[in-house]
C-alpha cells in the first residue's frame, strides 16, 4: 500500500518537501547537540529534564488517545467509528514515534542506547516505558496495516486482529499510566509525587489527544475526499469535553489537598507556578493563560449547541490543545524540578536551538501521520467507503 | 521453487542462530587460563560504610571549600562556570541543606554552612530508577557508578532529592587544569552523570576517603554495622541529624549540629 | 522462464556487485598489509598474559577488568604464573605502555576501530588543550 504515498498532488509535495527540509535543517542543530552535547539547551544541573521530556510526556498521551475511539468501536460495537478507527491508529503510531524520536534526543549517550536492552533492569520504570512504547507502536502498525489492506481488498478482517486490537485498548491505558509512574514515584519531588498524577494523565490526554486528531482529520476532510461520519465527530467531542472535566477537576484535587492541608512542600510548586516565588515568576502568565483557555474551551464545549457547531468546534479544540500543552509540556517538568532539592527556584527556559530540535521531531511525526493518513484516504477513496459525494453509509 | 526458497530461509536462520551461540561461548572464555581475581591485602572492608560530619569544626564555606578541593581534585572533577556545573562536595546553609525552616534560630547555626555530598543511601532511589544499572549498590553500602555504561537520561538527577548529581551537558575536559590532572583516575566524558564515590578507589588500597583525610578530624567515616568502630563512637556521643530523613532513603551521612 | 524486468535487473546487479567490488579493486596490486611497528615496554618484558592472548583479547580482558573492578570490587588480578597486578587501565597498563601514540593507536587507526577508552582514562602522556 505505500505506493500509495508516492502519488500525490502538487500541493501534497510541497508539504512533504518542507516537512523534508525541517527534519534537515533540525538534524543539523541535532549533529551540534551531538559534538558539543546537551549544554546547547536551557537545562542545568537543577532542571536536568526539558522541553524534550515534556513533549515525550505530552505525546504519550497523544498516542494513548487513539483509544478513545477504538474503545468504543471493538468493546462498545459503536459503528459511527468505523471509519474513524484506522485515524486512530495511525495517529498513535505518528505519536510514539515522536516519544521515541524525544527520547533519542534528550539522553546524552544515544550510541550507548541499546545498554537498556542489554542489561534489562525491571526495577526501572524507564525500562518498562520503552518496553509499553515499542509493544503499543507495533500493535498499532500490525493492527491498522492489516485491516487497512483487507479493507482494500473487500476482505475481512483477520480474527487475530480483533485480538491485537483488544490488547491495544489495555496497552493505550499501560502506556501513560507507565509514563505517569516514571514521575510519581520519585521521593522529594512534590509536584509529581501524587497518587492522582497517573489519573490526571489519562485525563489530559484523553482530551487532549481527540481533540488534536479531530483537528488533524477536519483538515484530512479539506484536503481530501475523506468524510467522516458527522454523528461520529458529534460523539468524538462529547468524549472529548467529559474528559476535559475530568482533567480539570483532577487537577482541582490537587489544588484543595495542597492548600487547605497547608504543607509547605505540597503548596511550593502550584505557587511557584501560578504566584511566583522569590521574585521568579516566569510561568505564572503561562499558567494563567492555559486557566483561561481551560475553562473557554469548557464553556465551548460544555453547551450542546456551541459544540454541536462544526464551524466553532475547532476553535475549541484548538484552545483546548493549547491550555493541555501548557499544563503537560511547560507546567508539568519545570513545576517538577521547582523548588529544587534545596528549595531554590532554579528557571529554565528551552533554548532555540532546542526548540529548532524538537521542531525536527515534531516534523518527522507530522510526516509519519501525513504519509500514514494519505494511504488510510486513498483506500477509503478506492473503496468508495466514507467519501463526500456517496451519502453517508448506513453502518 | 517455493519448497526450496522455504529451506533456504530455514537453514539461513539456523546458521544465524548457531552464529550467535557460537560467540556467546567465547565470550565466556576470556581470561587467560589459571588466572584469578581478588581484593589489595591493604583494602578497608565493611558492611555498611557511613560518614559523620561535625559541622562545628567545618561550618564555613572555607573549611568547606579545602574538603571540596582535596575532592574534586582527587577525582578530576571540572570548574565549569554556571548553572550546568558539576560538583561533589559543596556548602550549603541550613535550609538549603536540612529543608526544615526554623524561625529563631540560634545565630551560628543560621549562619553555618554544611558540607553537601552524596548520601550512599540505604534504599537509594537513584539505583532504584537506573535502566541500565550504570549506578549500583555495593554490598558494602557505596552507590557507585560505571561511567562506561551510563546514557545519560538523567533519570537518577530526578529521583535524587538531595541534588547530589550533576550531569556532563558538556566535555568535561574542557574545564580542566589538564596540566594538574590525577594521573590515577579517570575524568569523565560528555553526556554521562556523575557524583561523590566515597572514595571506593582509595578504600579499595586502605586509604580514608580523599575529604575525610583533609578535614583534620571534623569528618569521621568507618563502619556503621561495627559497634567498635568511630563512627558508632561518634554516633554515640553527638547528637546528629540526617537530610530529609522522611523520605525513607536512610542516608549514609550524619551531621553533628 | 521468462525473466521479467530483465534489463533493470541486471543493471541492479551490476551495480550492486561494482561498489561489492569496489573495495577489492581498489586495493588490487598495493602492498600486502604489514602488522605496524609497536613501541614495546624497555623495562619489562612481559605483559599480564601471554603476547598472543593481549593481541587478540586485551579488549575482553579490559571489558572484564572493568566489571570486576568496579562492580565487584576485586581490584587484583593474579596471572597464570601466579604473578598479582592491579585491575588499571592508568594505573598497570599505562605504567608500561607510556605512550598510547606508539603503542594503542598504531593497530587501532589501521583498524579503523576508535575505542572510547581516552574519552575518559587519561593517557600517559598526558592531556593537551
Amino acid at each position: 500500500m505505500l505506493e500509495k504515498a508516492l502519488k500525490g498532488s502538487p500541493k501534497y509535495y510541497i508539504w512533504i518537501g518542507f516537512l523534508l527540509l525541517l527534519i534537515l535543517g533540525g538534524s543539523g542543530v541535532y549533529m551540534l547537540q551531538l559534538m558539543q552535547g546537551l549544554t546547547i539547551t536551557g537545562m542545568s544541573r537543577d532542571v536536568s529534564w526539558g522541553f524534550y521530556i515534556a513533549q515525550f510526556t505530552y505525546l504519550v498521551g497523544v498516542a494513548a488517545s487513539g483509544v478513545m475511539i477504538v474503545l468504543p468501536y471493538y468493546f462498545h460495537h459503536y459503528k459511527k467509528f468505523k471509519d474513524l478507527v484506522i485515524f486512530g491508529e495511525f495517529m498513535a503510531i505518528g505519536a510514539v514515534v515522536m516519544c521515541l524520536g524525544f527520547i533519542v534526543v534528550d539522553i546524552g549517550q544515544p550510541q550507548r542506547m541499546l545498554n537498556v536492552l542489554l542489561f534489562p533492569t525491571p526495577n526501572s520504570i524507564l525500562f518498562w516505558d520503552m518496553v509499553v512504547l515499542n509493544g503499543y507502536l507495533i500493535l498499532n502498525v500490525l493492527v491498522g496495516w492489516t485491516c487497512l489492506e483487507c479493507d482494500r481488498q473487500h476482505l475481512p478482517h483477520p480474527k487475530w486482529t480483533k485480538v491485537l486490537a483488544y490488547t491495544s485498548i489495555i496497552w493505550a491505558f499501560s502506556i501513560h499510566t507507565v509514563t505517569a509512574f516514571l514521575y510519581q514515584g520519585l521521593p522529594g519531588r512534590h509536584y509529581w509525587l501524587t497518587a492522582i498524577l497517573a489519573a490526571r494523565f489519562l485525563a489530559s490526554a484523553f482530551c487532549s489527544g481527540p481533540a488534536i486528531l479531530l483537528l488533524v482529520i477536519m483538515l484530512t476532510q479539506k484536503v481530501t475526499t475523506f468524510k467522516a461520519n458527522v454523528e461520529g465527530i458529534a460523539t468524538l467531542a462529547k468524549i472529548i469535553t467529559y474528559a476535559m472535566v475530568v482533567n480539570v477537576f483532577f487537577f482541582l484535587l490537587e489544588v484543595f489537598t495542597a492548600f487547605y492541608s497547608g504543607i509547605p512542600g505540597h503548596m511550593h510548586s502550584i505557587v511557584y507556578l501560578f504566584k511566583g516565588v522569590d521574585g521568579h515568576a516566569e510561568l505564572v502568565p503561562f499558567m494563567w493563560t492555559a486557566v483561561a483557555l481551560g475553562l473557554g474551551s469548557l464553556c465551548l464545549l460544555i453547551p450542546p449547541r456551541l459544540r454541536d457547531n462544526i464551524k466553532l468546534l475547532p476553535w475549541s479544540l484548538a484552545i483546548l490543545v493549547i491550555a493541555t500543552w501548557i499544563d503537560k509540556g511547560l507546567g508539568l517538568l519545570i513545576g517538577g524540578f521547582n523548588p529544587t532539592p534545596f528549595e531554590t527556584i532554579a528557571p529554565y527556559w528551552p533554548t532555540g536551538k532546542e526548540l529548532i530540535v524538537s521542531l525536527m521531531i515534531y516534523s518527522l511525526g507530522a510526516l509519519v501521520v501525513t504519509i500514514l493518513f494519505k494511504i488510510a484516504t486513498e483506500v477509503k477513496k478506492e473503496t468508495g467507503a466514507s467519501q463526500k459525494e456517496a451519502v453517508p453509509a448506513e453502518n | 521453487m517455493n519448497h526450496t526458497r522455504r529451506n533456504f530461509l530455514k537453514f539461513a536462520g539456523l546458521t544465524a542462530a548457531g552464529l550467535c551461540v557460537a560467540s556467546a561461548g567465547g565470550a565466556l572464555a576470556v581470561s587467560g587460563a589459571g588466572s584469578a581475581i581478588r581484593d589489595d591485602e591493604k583494602v578497608l572492608k565493611a558492611k555498611r560504610w557511613a560518614m559523620v560530619i561535625d559541622t562545628k569544626k567545618v561550618g564555613t564555606k572555607e573549611t568547606i571549600a579545602v574538603l571540596a578541593k582535596a575532592c574534586h581534585a582527587a577525582h578530576n572533577v571540572p570548574d565549569i562556570p554556571g548553572k550546568q556545573n558539576i560538583k561533589w562536595l559543596w556548602a550549603a546553609g541550613f535550609e538549603e541543606a536540612f529543608d526544615q525552616p526554623n524561625n529563631y534560630m540560634d545565630e551560628g547555626l543560621e549562619k553555618r554552612e554544611f558540607p553537601l555530598l552524596c548520601n550512599h543511601c540505604t534504599n537509594a532511589p537513584c539505583v532504584r530508577v537506573c535502566p541500565t544499572q550504570a549506578t549500583y549498590k555495593r554490598a558494602d553500602g557505596i552507590v557507585a557508578m560505571d561511567y562506561h555504561r551510563c546514557i545519560g537520561c538523567r533519570y537518577c538527577m530526578a529521583g535524587c532529592p538531595f541534588g547530589a548529581r550533576s550531569f556532563n551537558f558538556m566535555e568535561p575536559r574542557l574545564h580542566l587544569d589538564l596540566a594538574a590532572l590525577n594521573k590515577e583516575f579517570p575524568t569523565r566524558m560528555r553526556g554521562v552523570v556523575e557524583k561523590c564515590n566515597f572514595c571506593v578507589e582509595r578504600l579499595a588500597h586502605g586509604k580514608q576517603p580523599a575529604c575525610v583525610e583533609a578535614s583534620q578530624g571534623a569528618l569521621v567515616f568507618g563502619d556503621l554495622s561495627d559497634p567498635a568502630s568511630e563512627v558508632r563512637k561518634v554516633l554515640r556521643e553527638h547528637y546528629t541529624i540526617r537530610r530529609k530523613p522522611a523520605l525513607g532513603t536512610e542516608p549514609g551521612v550524619y551531621y553533628i549540629i | 522462464m521468462k525473466l521479467y524486468n530483465g534489463g533493470k535487473i541486471i543493471t541492479g546487479l551490476v551495480i550492486f556487485l561494482g561498489i561489492f567490488l569496489a573495495p577489492l579493486a581498489y586495493n588490487a596490486g598495493k602492498a600486502a598489509y604489514i602488522q605496524p611497528k609497536l613501541k614495546m615496554p624497555e623495562n619489562e618484558k612481559e605483559c599480564v598474559e601471554s603476547k598472543e592472548f593481549m593481541r587478540t583479547k586485551h579488549m575482553q580482558l579490559l571489558d572484564q577488568w572493568r566489571d570486576w573492578a568496579l562492580r565487584d570490587g576485586q581490584r587484583m588480578y593474579v596471572n597464570s604464573k601466579g604473578k598479582v597486578f592491579e585491575m588499571s587501565l592508568q594505573k598497570t597498563c599505562m605504567k608500561c605502555h607510556t605512550n598510547k601514540a606508539e603503542f594503542c593507536d598504531k593497530c587501532h587507526n589501521d583498524a579503523s576501530v576508535t575505542p572510547y577508552c581516552w574519552d575518559c582514562h587519561v593517557q600517559p602522556e598526558g592531556l593537551k588543550k
